[in-house]
């Protein structure tokens, strides 16, 4: 899964089309791609990840999640053990134990994930070939698919674009004459997806499909008449297996943020030939709620500095909106991986002169914090309570995964997000 | 292969972390993939600490594995000593570390740095959290104190003279369950017995602290899973004696006064009669008499749950119905233990066997972890941690020690609450047909309308249980529904199992009282 470089589109004419960019190696203060479980289990709801690795693994998991809400819950880890290094255990026997039991114990799973670890990729541990194995087993209840969420391949958000990409080889395949449709990619939380819906409703776009399904019988089929969206920007592989299945995608910014929304249902509406104004008509009310809800943050963001460390690759559109809607001023934004190609529209966007870093050496970097002195960093879990103690105000990352951020409605809710520490430092008199 | 749903301990460097982070101008230079710094913000949110730990990772990648990874170890580990500029330094590696085989502690060994280096080898896939913890202080104090120690066979080195005696107290590190307060709790009982504390470690000490350890007169073990091996080599190589009591609960307090008062020559009096023990009189006071009998189960590290078990027991008048642990080192212990409850030990680190064993035994109270308190949560069942692993609000803002008198005091709080749940129970039973308090009446502040009480007497919904569920005559269940809402569940599944192992078919009112008599309370 080494990833090429990505092919540059046509240059923009303005924004940050060509900016350079900060390229570092250090220490990465990230998740690894594993962390993904914690919400495509929620997601796709008859679904089971089994990651294959160490107790560190488990560790990992447990410990992002949170806290342990679910009596089972649809993910575990088989924890590979030192009989099984040793050779003293055979380790696909091993597997196909853990899995009967799994599979006997939870009669309900129609679909499950293997998912590699940095253990199972360095013994190089064949998923794949298990995953047929099994497959031939438990076929047709159960389908056994594989995908690494390993630290040395990918990086927390990565995990999904990997578990997406394994799902794609297994969409139904529609046929070239069938009716164009669009494809809504990456996961989205329940209620944004029915707002997406209805207005591709209004808008007479369709059929729409999402991918992940909230359910595994449930797959959206692909052919060369499809028309996808990413709603997410860290879905790299997935939109490579994509276009291997011939669909294409529709260019867009991200639909976060009232402009953001907007151009990206546009891309759609202009995809399926709708007119202007029937897409004025049916987006107005929504755009212009977005854009006044906005408002009453843009009175507490506006020229406020901010620091993005690199996370869930959601930086670049997040720093956009901030830039363009709430009118901050970005400092420096950082992405774990900059997709030169799915982020065009966004780039162009950004206010130009924008300070681009790709990868991280989180000391470096929480040095050019630190002289930059921001009004706000947005930064993982393991740098946000040292930096608030430092008086630095802080807004933690992951929260931006897992709230409900995109589309109109939700637009102030992401500028929330932001204004929160900000007003909550304003507040404290202590 | 093991099937794991969710975890009691982390890998062992882990524990490591937990080691390095308690302590001050130390580094650990971690050889580990990216996404291993996930176990910052275990200190960072979970403990709520204020700096990052003093860990660096070399987080390497996919591609860097074909290269020279060994490089990047040194390359991490030199900037980090020029960087943080620490005492003495920890090199080791993580799960996927161990397996690419490049030494790191050697690596960094070979940097000749100017500051003592210790290597750290912790088999991920053998071993866990805590063994890792007491390995890398074992290790460490072995580095930094062994160049003090007297050549085997020498007499032990004069002390300092010092007009009163001195300890170290071992074992408390970054997240651990009320280590904090505890170091705090035991102090203050020390001073009172005219004993001062020399060096606290690994918590706040450096690693010229470290060096100090065997000035000590005594070593004071305050977690075994993590001092205990220390304190023997330190017992040998500086003929120090060790304290062995924890002191939870007012008698193992009581007998470690005692402990080191025998091993001090100290005067036990003035600590043994500390006006703030209230454990003892709260534990006799008449409205404790509803505690007499609860049918608890404890579960925990193992040092926690046996003492749990032991102040359950002995000093609240519960009825120990199951013990158990996931500290597998220690399964002698606990096994001990229980044998004096009259209960097999459970010693399991796959938690789906304790919320088994939860769901079997139906206690009153669970005494356990975070992972209990959920099951608990689930059963309806009341519950209070008494042990890691941990979560945010077991670093409460307040004073709340677990050690000494004060420890016994925020115990008896912290386990008899969740019992109270608000009312006396002689109350609810003198008022339980009193119109305010039928099940679905609101409470009458808030109006008529909400319905406050979930019906836990609801029938289980097992499906397969379903079939050979037997019938409630109207009677019956009318009779059921004047048992308390809190013990109603109980009293349905009692009722139903009692049934069916008499092979009755429809429940009366007679089988419900015949049950009763039958499972007793």
């Amino acid at each position: 899964m080494n990833r090429p470089a990505p092919a540059l589109t046509s240059a923009p004419v303005n924004g940050c089309g060509e900016a350079p960019v900060l390229r570092e190696r250090g220490q990465r203060e990230v998740f690894c791609g594993l962390t993904g479980i914690v919400w495509l289990h929620r997601k796709i709801q008859d679904a089971f990840f089994l990651v294959v690795g160490s107790r560190t693994c488990a560790h990992l998991i447990q410990s992002a999640a949170g806290v342990m809400i679910f009596a089972e819950p649809r993910f575990a880890t088989a924890i590979i053990e030192e009989r099984d290094l040793a050779g003293m255990a055979d380790m696909d026997a091993e597997l196909d134990r853990v899995v009967h039991k799994l599979l006997e114990r939870r009669p309900n799973i129609r679909l499950l994930f293997l998912v590699g670890s940095c253990p199972s990729e360095v013994i190089k541990l064949d998923l794949s070939r298990a995953a047929e194995r099994l497959s031939r087993n438990f076929a047709p209840d159960v389908r056994i698919l594989n995908y690494s969420g390993s630290g040395i391949e990918t990086t927390f958000t990565q995990g999904e674009d990997a578990c997406l990409a394994s799902l794609v080889p297994t969409l139904p395949r529609e046929a070239p004459e069938a009716a164009p449709s669009l494809m809504v990619v990456g996961s989205l939380s329940d209620v944004v997806e029915d707002q997406f819906r209805r207005m591709f409703d209004r808008l007479g776009i369709g059929p729409v499909r999402f991918l992940p399904p909230r359910r595994a019988t449930e797959l959206p089929p692909v052919g060369p008449k499809t028309l996808y969206l990413l709603a997410q920007p860290f879905l790299a592989d997935t939109a490579r297996a994509l276009e291997e299945a011939g669909a294409r995608r529709l260019d867009a910014p991200f639909p976060l943020g009232a402009e953001g929304s907007l151009l990206w249902f546009r891309a759609a509406a202009d995809a399926w030939g709708v007119d202007r104004s029937r897409f004025d008509e049916a987006t107005a009310l929504g755009h212009q709620r977005a854009k006044r809800a906005l408002e009453r943050y843009r009175a507490q963001l506006a020229g406020k500095r901010i620091f993005f460390f690199p996370d869930s690759q959601l930086e670049i559109p997040l720093a956009r909106f901030l830039a363009r809607e709430l009118s901050m001023q970005l400092i420096e934004v950082g992405t774990p991986y900059l997709h030169r190609n799915h982020l065009a529209s966004e780039l162009a966007l950004l206010p130009a002169g924008t300070a681009l870093s790709e990868g991280q050496d989180v000391e470096r970097q929480l040095d050019r914090c630190r002289a930059a002195d921001p009004d706000i960093v947005v930064c993982g879990l393991g740098l946000a309570n040292p930096l608030e103690a430092e008086g630095t105000t802080t807004k933690w990352s992951i929260e931006l995964i897992f709230t409900p951020i995109q589309g109109f409605e939700q637009a102030a809710d992401l500028a929330e997000l932001f204004a929160r520490p900000v007003t909550r430092r304003k507040r404290l008199m202590v | 292969m093991q099937l794991t749903v969710w975890t009691y301990e982390g890998p062992p460097h882990v524990g490591a972390m937990r080691v390095a982070t308690a302590m001050k101008n130390l580094h650990y230079v971690l050889h580990a993939p990216q996404g291993d710094t996930y176990a910052d913000l275990l200190f960072t949110m979970i403990e709520r600490r204020p700096e990052r730990p003093p860990v660096t990772y070399t987080t390497f990648q996919a591609r860097d594995l074909g290269g020279d990874t060994a490089a990047l170890f040194k390359t991490a580990a030199a900037e980090a000593y020029e960087r943080f500029r620490p005492q003495a330094m920890l090199g080791g590696a993580s799960c996927t570390a161990e397996l690419i085989q490049d030494d790191p502690g050697g690596l960094a060994k070979a940097l000749g740095l100017p500051i003592p280096v210790i290597p750290l080898e912790l088999p991920a896939y053998q071993r866990k959290e805590n063994w890792g913890a007491s390995e890398t202080f074992y290790h460490l104090v072995r580095a930094l104190a062994g160049p003090m120690a007297p050549a085997p066979g020498s007499p032990p080195p004069a002390r300092t003279p010092s007009p009163r005696p001195r300890c170290n107290l071992l074992g408390p590190t970054a997240l651990g369950f009320r280590h904090r307060d505890d170091v705090r709790e035991v102090t203050r009982l020390l001073d009172r017995l005219g004993v001062d504390v020399h060096v606290v470690a690994p918590l706040g000490a450096t690693p010229a602290d470290l060096a100090r350890l065997g000035e000590a007169d005594l070593n004071v073990v305050l977690y075994p899973e993590i001092a205990a091996l220390t304190a023997r080599w330190l017992e040998r190589a500086f003929g120090q004696p060790t304290v062995t009591t924890v002191p939870i609960g007012v008698g193992a307090t009581r007998r470690f006064i005692e402990e080191v008062a025998n091993l001090t020559g100290a005067d036990p009096v003035p600590a043994l009669s500390d006006t703030d023990d209230r454990l003892p009189w709260y534990s006799r006071s008449v409205d404790s008499n509803y505690l007499t009998g609860k049918r608890v189960f404890i579960f925990g590290d193992a040092t926690h749950a046996i003492a749990a078990a032991r102040i359950a027991n002995q000093e609240l008048g519960f009825e120990v119905v199951g013990l158990g642990s996931y500290s597998r080192e220690q399964a002698r212990d606990v096994r001990e233990a229980a044998k004096a409850y009259g209960v097999d030990a459970l010693i399991t680190d796959d938690y789906l066997d304790v919320e088994a064993k939860v769901t079997e035994l139906e206690p009153e109270l669970v005494l356990g972890t975070q992972m209990e308190r959920h099951i608990a949560k689930r059963l309806g069942i009341a519950c209070a941690v008494i042990s890691s692993p941990v979560h945010v609000e077991d670093f409460p803002a307040r004073y709340a020690p677990q050690m000494g008198f004060e420890g016994a005091n925020v115990i008896f709080d912290t386990w008899v609450h969740p019992l109270m749940m608000g009312l006396e129970e002689h109350l609810l039973g003198m008022f339980r047909d009193d119109f305010e308090f039928a099940d679905d009446a609101a409470p009458s502040h808030l109006g008529q309308t909400s319905r406050i009480v979930e019906d836990l007497a609801a029938p289980a919904a097992h499906a397969d249980a379903q079939d050979s569920l037997p019938a409630w005559a109207p009677d019956a269940e009318a009779e059921l529904g004047k048992v308390p809402f809190f013990v109603r569940g109980k009293a349905r599944r009692n009722t139903e199992r009692y049934a069916r192992e008499q092979g009755v078919a429809t429940i009366t009112v007679e089988t419900l009282y015949d049950a009763k008599a039958h499972f007793g309370r």
